[in-house]
C-alpha cells in the first residue's frame, strides 16, 4: 500500500494534426483513479479531438497512451471498449427507433441470437439501473424518450460494455437544469463505485460543482491542470481564454443616440422544445457597440438568427423587435433575410463557411450574395455581372483581400481573407444595424485589427453594432456597453471601463460575482 | 486550396472516365467476337460519315439536349430529377392536344404554341413531386420515378381512348395537319440550294435545342433566379440566411427542369412522327441523366454530351444494320459513362488529387 | 363474378406476386441498412437472362438458378463497390446497373443465341415445374377449401413457395438475430455501429449482397418459372414495382407481403377485364397499372400513414470529426 496506485489514464505528448490545423499539441494528461476531471476550453480548444484521439477515432501523430499504468494502443472503438474506456458523446449514437435494449447490446450481443443477449440485458440493467440511479425503461423505444433518459441509456451501454473509465462529452449541453443535477448525482455514485470520470465541457459552474481536478486547455495545447478545490471560476476563465497580446483598439468615445433596436421579452423554443432564448431584453443606440459576452452555446447563435431573419427550422418564437421604432415581424414570409436586409439590417454570421458564404462560389459572387436583388446589380433581366464585378474589385481593394482575385473561389481564401469579403459586403452597405458574430474567430491577428476599425468606424457613423463573440478580450476592446448571456437569459451589463475579467468570468459562468466571492472563499 | 486545377476537374476527370467507359465497351465488343476498331469504324461512317448520318445524328443530339438541361437545372438545385422520361411524354401529349386543337395555318404560328404546350405539360407534370419534396419532404427521385410509370399509364388511356382517331386500331393520335409539319433541316438545306440529309430526321427545332442551351446558361449563371439556384444547391443554410426561400426555388427549378424535358416533344412527336404514338420517348428522358453528367452540368457540355450520345445512337442503328453487334450496345456505354462519371466519379478523382497534389509538392 | 373466375384472378395474383415479394425483400435488405437501390430492374433483368441461359445450356433449372443468383450478385457487387467502398452516389449508380443489365443482356444473347436478344424456348426440367402438393387432387371435390387447396396454395413452382417463406425468414433474420439488429442499426445511424466497434462497410456490403441473391431468384423465376425463357426487357418495371411495394411496406417485411399481393392482385385483376365495369364506372385497365404508383406517392407525401425510410439511408458513411 506504499506505491500509489497508476492513474486510469495518462497522456504523454499526445499530438494530432489534420493538414495544417494542430488540434493538440505534446498533450500530457494524468487522471487518477476514481476521480472526476473535469477538462475545460473554448469551442476548438482540441478537447473532442484529445477524446477522440482516446476513443479510437484517431490515431495520434505522436504521444503515448497508458491506461491503468500500462501503454495501449487504442486503433479503434473496440481496442477502446476492450481497455474499459466508454465514451458519451455530445450527439448521441442511439438508434432512435430502437429499444433502449437493443441500443445497450447492439455491438455486444452475446451470440448469434438475441433473444439470449437481451434476457441477460434486462438484468444487467435492472442490477444496473439499482446500483446507480439509472433507472430507464428497457423497453421504451428511445425516440419517446427524454433527452435525459437517452443520455442515461449511452451512460448505460458503457457501463454494459464494462467501462471503468467514462468520457462525457460536452453532456449538459441539451439537458435542463434539472435534469443536469441528476446527472451530476449519478455521476458521484458512479466515482463513489470507483469509476473514473473524465467531463469536457465549456461551463465553468459545472466544473466547480463536480470535478475533483480540471485541466484547461487553449489552442490545441494543455495549459494547466490544477485541483477544482485550489480554484475558482474567475482564474479559470482567464486561463481558457488567456492572456493574450492586450487588444487595444484606439476609438473616440462614444455618442450614443436615438435607439436603433429594442428587444422586448424575446423567447425561443427549439423543435426539441429545449428552451434557449428565456426572454431577452435588449437595447442598442445608434454610434453605439453593444457586446454580448458569454460562453458559447447560451443562446447568442439563436439571437442573432432570430434577428437576422432565419431561426431554426421548427422553433417556436415569442415577444417584439422594434427597429428604428418599427416593429419587425419574428416569422413568416416577412422575416426572411432579404426583408431583415431591406430593413436595414446587416449580419456577419457567426458561420462564415456554412452560412455567410457560398464556398464554391467565386469572390465577386460572393460580394452580392444577399444582396443580389440590389437595383445596382440588375441590368433589365439579368443580374449586372459587371457591375458586381466592379463593386468586389473596389472591396477587394479597400478592405485589401489577398490574393486580389475576384475569380477564385471563396474556399480558396485563408479564414482571415474570406471573413474580410463577408464583412466588405455587409459594412459598406452601411447598415442601421450591424450583426456581427465571432468577428475574428479563425481570422490572423493583422485582419483583426482592420476588421476592429471597420467596425469602430461603422458606429463612428452613427451605425448601430450588436457584437457577439466568446473573446472576451474583443468584447472589451470594442463595445461601449456589455451583456453577459447565460443559458438563454441576460445575465447582467457591465461598462468596459468598470469590467474585469474575473467579474465577467462569473457571469459568463451564471454566477453573481458576489456570491462567487463568497463560494470561493468557503472553498 | 483548391485540390485539382480546374481545367483538370472540368475536362480531364470527364475525359479519363469516358476512356475508361469507352475500353470497357470494347473489351465487351471483343468479348462478343468483334473488332471494336471496326465497329467504331461503321459508327463514325454511319453517323457523321455522310449528310444523311448527321441528320439522325442532329436529330437524336437535339433530344438530349433537352433532357440533358432537364436533369441539369434540377441539379443546379440539388435535386436530381429522375422523372424526364415522364415529364418528356406529358409534353408530347401538350403538342399532340396543341397541333391537333386548332386548324393550324402554318408551322411558324404552329411551333410557339405547340413548345408551350409541350413546356406547360413538362413542367406541370414536375410540379408535384417538387411540390412534395419541398413541402412534406417526399424524395423527389422515388416520386419522380412514380410519375414516369404513371405518365406512361395515362398516355396509353390518352391514346387508346381519346385521341385516336375513329376506326383506327393503332393506339396513336390522327396525323398532324400538313400545315402543321416542322421544316426538316434538309428542306432548309434545299431552300438554300444545298443537297444536305435526304429523308432525316432533324428539323427546325434543332435551332430550338441550342437556343435552349443559350436561354438556359444564362438563366443558370445570368440571371437571379439562377444565382439563387445555385447558391441554394451548394448551401441551404446559406440560402437561408441570405432570405433564398428553399420551398419557391425547389418548386421553380423543378419547373424549368421540366419544361426543357416537355420541349423534347416538340422535336420528336412534331417534328419526326408527326402524330403521338406510344413509347415516343423511347428512353431519352433517361440518356439525359448521362449527358448532364458528362456534361458536367454546363449547357456547352450538354450540348457536346448530347452529341456524343447523338453520334452513339445513330452510330448503334448503323452497327445493327451492318454488323452483328446490336444496337443495345450504346444502352451499355450510355451505363457505363454514367457510372463512371457519376456513380464512381471518387474512383477517378481521387487518384487525379493525389497525383496534383504530390506534383504541387514537388513544384514547391 | 363466380367463386372459379375468384380462384383464378387470386391465383395469378400469387404468380404475379412473387418476383415482386422477391425483389421487394431484396431491396428492404439493402434499403433497411441504408443503401438505396433503385438498380432491383436490373439485377432482376441480368438474373432472368444468366439463369435462362444457362438452364438452356445444362438442362438444369437448379444450375439455371445459380447462375441467375450470380448474375444478380455480380451487379450487386458493383453497387456496393460504387456506393459503398467508393461513395458514390447510390442513386446514379442504381440507374447505370439499370441500364448495364438492359443493354449486356441483349448483347450478350444475341452473340450466343443469335434470336435478337432471347434465349430459346425452355422446356422439361430446364423450367421449375409446377408441384402438386400433397392430397391436392383427393381435396379438389371438397366445396370451398378443396378448390382453394388445390388451385391456390397448390401446383407452383418451388420458388413461389421459397418467396413466401422468405417473409417469415426475413422477418426472424431481422428481428430475431444479430445480425438484424445490427442491419438495422446500420440503416438508421452506422454511428451507432461504427462507435459500437462494428463495420459499417461489412454490414453494408453483405445487406447489398443479400440483395442480389434474392434479385437473383426473382428473375430465375421470371424466365424459369413463370414463363419459358429470356425475353428482352422481360422485368417490365416489376423492380420499380417492388420499390413502390417496399415503400407500401414501409420497409417491413410482412407488409411486404401485403403490397406485393395488392400489386399483384390489381395486374391480375387489369389483366382479367380490361376494362373494369364497376356500374357507374369504368375503370380503364391502365388505372389499374398506374395505381401502385399513384398508391406509393400518396404514401411519400404522407397524407396517409407515412413512410419513413431508414433514416441514414442514401448518404455514404463517413466517420465525424
Amino acid at each position: 500500500m506504499t506505491a500509489t496506485p497508476a492513474p486510469a489514464i495518462e497522456l504523454r505528448g499526445i499530438s494530432k494534426a489534420f493538414g495544417p490545423v494542430q488540434a493538440n499539441r505534446d498533450i500530457d494528461l494524468v487522471v487518477p483513479r476514481g476521480t472526476i476531471h473535469g477538462i475545460i476550453g473554448e469551442n476548438g480548444a482540441g478537447k473532442s479531438t484529445l477524446m477522440s484521439i482516446l476513443y479510437g477515432f484517431y490515431r495520434p501523430d505522436a504521444g503515448e497512451i497508458l491506461v491503468g499504468g500500462k501503454p495501449v494502443a487504442i486503433a479503434d472503438s473496440q481496442a477502446a471498449i476492450r481497455a474499459g474506456i466508454g465514451m458519451v458523446f455530445q450527439h448521441f449514437k442511439l438508434v432512435q427507433n430502437f429499444t433502449v435494449l437493443e441500443n445497450v447490446v447492439l455491438g455486444a450481443e452475446d451470440g448469434r441470437l438475441l433473444r439470449p443477449s437481451l434476457s441477460r440485458a434486462r438484468g444487467e440493467l435492472k442490477r444496473l439501473a439499482a446500483e446507480y440511479g439509472l433507472q430507464v425503461d428497457p423497453d421504451a423505444l428511445v425516440e419517446e424518450l427524454s433527452v435525459g433518459h437517452q443520455q442515461r441509456v449511452e451512460i448505460l451501454k458503457a457501463l454494459y460494455r464494462r467501462a471503468d473509465i467514462l468520457i462525457l462529452d460536452e453532456p449538459t449541453g441539451v439537458l435542463t437544469p434539472a435534469e443536469a443535477d441528476h446527472l451530476f448525482r449519478i455521476l458521484r455514485g458512479l466515482k463513489d463505485e470507483g469509476k473514473t470520470i473524465i467531463l469536457i465541457t465549456h461551463k465553468l459552474r459545472e466544473i466547480m460543482e463536480i470535478t475533483d481536478n480540471v485541466s484547461v486547455m487553449r489552442r490545441g495545447e494543455m495549459v494547466a491542470s490544477v485541483r477544482t478545490a485550489e480554484t475558482g471560476p474567475a482564474e479559470l476563465a482567464e486561463l481558457m481564454v488567456g492572456r493574450k497580446v492586450l487588444l487595444r483598439v484606439d476609438k473616440p468615445p462614444a455618442r450614443p443616440g436615438a435607439p436603433v433596436l429594442e428587444v422586448r421579452g424575446l423567447r425561443m423554443v427549439d423543435a426539441e422544445g429545449v428552451e434557449r432564448l428565456r426572454g431577452i431584453d435588449l437595447e442598442i443606440r445608434a454610434g453605439e457597440i453593444l457586446g454580448i459576452a458569454g460562453v458559447a452555446g447560451n443562446g447568442q447563435t439563436q439571437l442573432l438568427e432570430i434577428l437576422g431573419g432565419f431561426p431554426e427550422a421548427g422553433a417556436r418564437l415569442q415577444g417584439e423587435i422594434r427597429l428604428g421604432g418599427r416593429p419587425l415581424p419574428l416569422q413568416g414570409p416577412g422575416a426572411d433575410g432579404r426583408a431583415r436586409r431591406r430593413a436595414g439590417i446587416g449580419h456577419v454570421p457567426e458561420d462564415r463557411q456554412a452560412e455567410g458564404l457560398i464556398m464554391d462560389f467565386t469572390a465577386w459572387e460572393n460580394i452580392a450574395f444577399g444582396y443580389h436583388h440590389a437595383p445596382e446589380f440588375q441590368r433589365g433581366p439579368l443580374m449586372d455581372n459587371a457591375a458586381i464585378r466592379a463593386d468586389a474589385m473596389g472591396k477587394i481593394q479597400r478592405f485589401d483581400i489577398r490574393p486580389p482575385n475576384p475569380d477564385l473561389a471563396a474556399k480558396s481564401f485563408s479564414g482571415g481573407n474570406q471573413q474580410k469579403i463577408v464583412v466588405a459586403r455587409e459594412v459598406e452597405r452601411n447598415p442601421e444595424l450591424l450583426l456581427i458574430g465571432q468577428p475574428t474567430r479563425g481570422v490572423d491577428i493583422g485582419a483583426i485589427e482592420f476588421i476592429h476599425k471597420r467596425i469602430v468606424a461603422l458606429r463612428d457613423a452613427g451605425r448601430a453594432v450588436l457584437l457577439v463573440s466568446v473573446e472576451l478580450d474583443e468584447i472589451m476592446a470594442l463595445s461601449d456597453r456589455i451583456l453577459v448571456m447565460f443559458d438563454g437569459h441576460i445575465m447582467g451589463e457591465r461598462l468596459p471601463a468598470e469590467a474585469t475579467t474575473g467579474d465577467l468570468g462569473c457571469l459568463m459562468a451564471g454566477v453573481e460575482p458576489a456570491r462567487a466571492d463568497a463560494g470561493g472563499g468557503a472553498g | 486550396m483548391e485540390r485539382m486545377p480546374k481545367w483538370a476537374d472540368v475536362i480531364l476527370t470527364p475525359l479519363i472516365s469516358l476512356v475508361l467507359a469507352f475500353a470497357i465497351s470494347a473489351l465487351v465488343i471483343l468479348a462478343i467476337g468483334e473488332s471494336p476498331a471496326e465497329a467504331l469504324k461503321v459508327m463514325v461512317q454511319g453517323a457523321l460519315g455522310s449528310s444523311y448520318g448527321w441528320g439522325f445524328t442532329l436529330y437524336y443530339t437535339t433530344n438530349f439536349v433537352f433532357t440533358g438541361l432537364a436533369v441539369m437545372v434540377a441539379y443546379h438545385a440539388g435535386l436530381f430529377n429522375i422523372g424526364g422520361e415522364g415529364q418528356a411524354a406529358m409534353g408530347g401529349l401538350g403538342v399532340a392536344l396543341v397541333v391537333l386543337a386548332l386548324p393550324w395555318p402554318h408551322w411558324a404560328l404552329a411551333l410557339p404554341a405547340a413548345a408551350m404546350g409541350a413546356a406547360l405539360f413538362g413542367a406541370l407534370w414536375a410540379l408535384v413531386p417538387a411540390w412534395l419534396q419541398a413541402r412534406r419532404g417526399s424524395h423527389i427521385v422515388i416520386t419522380t420515378i412514380m410519375f414516369n410509370f404513371i405518365a406512361a399509364a395515362a398516355l396509353n388511356y390518352m391514346l387508346v381512348n381519346v385521341l385516336r382517331p375513329v376506326g383506327s386500331m393503332d393506339p396513336a393520335s390522327a396525323r398532324f395537319p400538313e400545315a402543321a409539319h416542322l421544316p426538316k433541316l434538309s428542306e432548309m438545306a434545299l431552300g438554300l440550294g444545298v443537297e444536305w440529309g435526304r429523308n432525316t430526321p432533324a428539323n427546325v427545332t434543332f435551332f430550338l435545342a441550342i437556343a435552349a442551351c443559350l436561354l438556359v446558361w444564362l438563366l443558370i449563371w445570368r440571371t437571379r433566379l439562377g444565382y439563387e439556384i445555385r447558391a441554394f444547391g451548394k448551401s441551404e443554410p446559406a440560402a437561408l440566411y441570405a432570405g433564398i426561400s428553399p420551398v419557391r426555388i425547389t418548386v421553380l427549378a423543378m419547373l424549368v427542369s421540366g419544361a426543357l424535358a416537355g420541349l423534347m416533344a416538340v422535336n420528336n412527336v412534331m417534328g419526326e412522327a408527326e402524330r403521338l404514338v406510344l413509347n415516343a420517348v423511347e428512353g431519352a428522358g433517361f440518356i439525359g441523366i448521362a449527358v448532364a453528367l458528362m456534361g458536367r452540368n454546363h449547357p456547352l457540355g450538354v450540348l457536346l454530351a448530347a452529341l456524343l450520345f447523338g453520334f452513339l445512337y445513330q452510330g448503334g442503328g448503323e452497327l445493327a444494320l451492318w454488323t452483328s453487334i446490336p444496337r443495345e450496345l450504346i444502352v451499355v456505354i450510355q451505363a457505363l459513362v454514367i457510372l463512371f462519371t457519376g456513380a464512381l466519379d471518387n474512383m477517378v478523382r481521387m487518384p487525379l488529387e493525389r497525383l496534383f497534389a504530390a506534383l504541387r509538392r514537388k513544384g514547391a | 363474378m363466380d367463386f372459379a373466375t375468384l380462384i383464378q384472378i387470386l391465383d395469378s395474383a400469387v404468380r404475379l406476386m412473387t418476383p415482386l415479394l422477391l425483389a421487394c425483400l431484396a431491396g428492404l435488405y439493402s434499403e433497411r441498412a441504408g443503401v438505396f437501390d433503385i438498380g432491383l430492374e436490373g439485377k432482376m433483368l441480368m438474373a432472368a437472362f444468366a439463369s435462362a441461359s444457362v438452364a438452356y445450356a445444362t438442362g438444369s433449372a437448379w444450375l439455371g438458378l445459380l447462375a441467375g443468383i450470380a448474375g444478380a450478385a455480380a451487379m450487386a457487387g458493383l453497387h456496393g463497390v460504387a456506393s459503398i467502398g467508393f461513395r458514390g452516389n447510390q442513386l446514379i449508380s442504381g440507374v447505370a446497373i439499370n441500364f448495364l443489365a438492359s443493354g449486356l443482356t441483349v448483347l450478350l444473347g444475341q452473340k450466343i443465341f443469335g434470336l435478337g436478344g432471347r434465349t430459346p424456348s425452355l422446356s422439361g426440367a430446364a423450367r421449375f415445374g409446377e408441384i402438386t402438393l400433397p392430397f391436392a387432387d383427393s381435396l379438389r371435390p371438397v366445396p370451398v377449401i378443396g378448390p382453394i387447396y388445390a388451385e391456390l396454395v397448390s401446383g407452383h413452382t418451388v420458388l413461389v413457395y421459397v418467396a413466401f417463406a422468405m417473409v417469415p425468414l426475413t422477418w426472424w433474420v431481422l428481428y430475431r438475430t444479430r445480425f438484424g439488429l445490427r442491419l438495422r442499426a446500420v440503416g438508421e445511424n452506422p454511428a451507432s455501429v461504427d462507435t459500437a466497434g462494428v463495420s459499417v462497410v461489412r454490414l453494408r456490403f453483405a445487406a447489398v449482397m443479400i440483395c442480389g441473391v434474392l434479385c437473383g431468384i426473382a428473375g430465375a423465376y421470371l424466365a424459369t418459372g413463370i414463363s419459358a425463357g429470356f425475353v428482352k426487357e422481360m422485368t417490365a418495371g416489376r423492380g420499380f414495382i417492388a420499390l413502390a411495394a417496399l415503400i407500401f411496406a414501409k420497409w417491413r417485411p410482412w407488409g411486404a407481403l401485403g403490397a406485393t399481393f395488392l400489386f399483384g392482385l390489381l395486374e391480375a385483376v387489369a389483366n382479367r377485364f380490361p376494362n373494369l365495369d364497376l356500374g357507374f364506372v369504368t375503370v380503364p385497365s391502365m388505372f389499374m397499372n398506374a395505381l401502385p404508383y399513384i398508391l406509393t406517392v400518396v404514401i411519400l407525401a404522407g397524407f396517409v400513414g407515412r413512410a419513413i425510410p431508414p433514416r441514414a439511408g442514401g448518404e455514404p458513411y463517413v466517420k465525424e470529426r
